[in-house]
């Protein structure tokens, strides 16, 4: 009797809880994630400028135009770049620092702190700070310059180097966040098998190669996931720097799509550049889910 | 460190290479910053032949002006209350919902769990377009909560899992106990869950703060009136209009920068912890 009556109450107490707790969640996930996403598969296939419904069906159009766009190869080779950056620069920048820093001296928690800095500082803020300190008027670059007499360098300006100033502001912003990762990492390592292959006798450099490194790998993983992810969503810096200009050289896939679809207000144009990201975005995740982290 | 006398010497340079590299890189980071908030005080003219050093004569003017107007704390309000609601909101939503997937199995819950994960696989810039049309058809566009909930809506994934975790941490006898006694879930969530799960709270919390004070492309996308924009739209007007006067620029970009910058002194620890939260379970 008495166990009969708990078990009723525990089921009805757990179904009040499932029915009043979920459903927030779950609509507002639905409506404001999941539905969009759908939509934009859908409006992918209209010419429409988002007044009344959609009715110019065009197929596939959209997407052949995106294809043919100048910009859009520029932005994908962008991307590429952010992410050639951040793997063969970024990345050994922050594990080095990251293994200085792990040991406890004077001053590391203050220099951890510092380099995590940018990281926690807006990308817009950011941005518009180094399209000061790029200035060829008054920016440090032109200060460095003039140093040697020459006439302050336009480097968001020209087509050239526009792609390579944003490329340095990525790493300044970004590489204390992966350096926090390796930091973590290191800290949660079994001090025994670094003492261990010390009494064994080896060497500083080999201990660090052998064991410290390959004990690494989880966190090194899981950074260049965050690289890989985080330089498909470059948009907010791109802005107060350079707008993705000039001609265009700078784009990012999310700076083109918010210059050519928001901005002109083409939403089947944009929605096919946003389904094309976000299927690289998915394909990403699922195959670097399965194939790189499936140990983890 | 240099114990063995043989190597004094090599690790004594090993530890000045060390220093030197460090100082370097604590040099590019620190130097665009200071120049920032230093140009701040200077004249247009100093701060061009000028750029990084001391400035000869503090102009308090350029930061006493923006300080006394009325759209830097305009901003700073719409901000506050953009991700105010944000956190709250997430906080409330997620961890109701993490409960649930914590401690109750039902038919169909591991599904209803990856169907939330998959928020994690794209970020919101992907959708902009239908959910600029979504926000403008349900009348939201140009108000607080049309920036808010599809924040909300994005960060959810994230923060559900990390409530989850920390949930499913606690001693399962509790909740045992706790039911056999006749105390229901919603009380247990209520006065055991959430006083219990502060960290995490406030973990989660930051994470959702830090990400709404910085946003840029939503509430770029649904606010049309600059009596709403949150800081990072209004210092991207200020640019607009004051495009050559970098003093002043600049005074305005420390001063938006610092409510993050006092915060991150005083929650470092969450601030970190909540960041790079998502490392310890992707």
């Amino acid at each position: 009797m008495a166990t009969t009556s708990i078990s009723l109450r525990r089921k009805d107490g757990a179904f009040t809880a499932v029915v009043l707790f979920l459903p927030p969640a779950l609509l507002l996930f639905t409506i404001f994630v999941v539905l969009p996403i759908g939509e934009a598969a859908w409006y992918s296939g209209f010419n429409w400028n988002g007044f009344g419904s959609p009715t110019r069906w065009v197929g596939w159009l959209n997407y052949l135009s995106v294809f043919d766009t100048r910009a859009f190869h520029i932005a994908l080779r962008n991307n590429g770049l952010i992410i050639v950056i951040s793997l063969l620069i970024q990345l050994p920048l922050a594990l080095t620092l990251a293994i200085l820093l792990a040991d406890r001296f004077r001053g590391a928690v203050m220099l951890r702190m510092l380099f995590f800095l940018p990281y926690v500082l807006a990308e817009v803020a950011t941005g518009l700070i180094f399209s000061f300190v790029y200035d060829g008027d008054y920016g440090l670059v032109a200060a460095i310059w003039k140093l040697f007499g020459a006439e302050g360098p336009h480097l968001l300006a020209s087509a050239d180097t526009s792609m390579l100033a944003i490329l340095i502001v990525v790493i300044w912003k970004y590489f204390g966040f992966h350096m926090m990762l390796f930091i973590a990492a290191l800290q949660g390592l079994d001090r025994n098998l670094i003492e261990a292959a010390r009494i064994d006798g080896a060497s500083r450099a080999q201990v660090l190669r052998y064991v410290v490194i390959p004990l690494l790998y989880p966190a090194i993983r899981l950074s260049v996931f965050f690289a890989i992810v985080g330089s498909l969503q470059l948009f907010d810096l791109v802005m107060p720097l350079t707008r993705g200009g000039p001609a265009d050289s700078s784009q990012t896939m999310v700076s083109f799509l918010y210059t050519h679809g928001v901005m002109r207000m083409r939403v089947g144009y944009g929605s096919a550049i946003g389904v094309i990201l976000f299927v690289i975005c998915a394909t990403f995740a699922f195959t670097y889910k399965r194939w790189v982290m499936r140990d983890e | 460190m240099n114990s063995a006398s043989e190597a004094g010497n090599r690790a004594d340079l090993t530890t000045l290479y060390k220093g030197l590299f460090l100082a370097a890189v604590a040099a590019f980071v620190a130097v665009p910053l200071l120049t920032t908030f230093l140009g701040g005080f200077k004249s247009l003219g100093e701060l061009r032949s000028n750029p990084f050093g001391w400035p000869t004569a503090f102009e308090w003017q350029n930061y006493g002006d923006i300080l006394f107007s009325r759209r830097y704390w305009e901003l700073m309000r719409n901000s506050l209350v953009i991700s105010g609601l944000s956190v709250v909101l997430t906080l409330i939503v997620a961890s109701m919902a993490a409960f649930v997937f914590a401690h109750i199995t039902f038919f169909g819950s591991r599904m209803l769990l990856s169907y939330i994960t998959m928020g994690l696989l794209f970020p919101a810039s992907t959708a902009i377009l239908p959910l600029f049309i979504k926000v403008r058809d349900l009348g939201l566009l140009d108000t607080y909560l049309g920036v808010v909930l599809p924040q909300v809506a994005f960060s959810l994934a994230m923060s559900i899992l990390l409530l989850r975790r920390f949930f499913k941490d606690l001693p399962e006898e509790l909740l045992e106990a706790a039911l056999v006694d006749g105390c229901s879930y919603l009380n247990f969530f209520r006065y055991v869950t959430l006083p219990l799960s502060r960290p995490i709270l406030a973990t989660v919390g930051t994470i959702a703060f830090v990400h709404s004070w910085n946003a840029y492309l939503l509430p770029l996308v649904m606010l049309n009136t600059d009596g709403l924009y949150p800081w990072p739209l209004g210092i991207m007007v200020y640019q607009g209009e004051f495009s050559a006067e970098w003093n002043l620029i600049l005074a305005f970009i420390t001063l938006t920068l610092m409510p993050t910058i006092i915060l991150f002194v005083f929650a470092q620890k969450h601030i970190v912890a909540g960041l790079t939260a998502g490392a310890v379970k992707g």
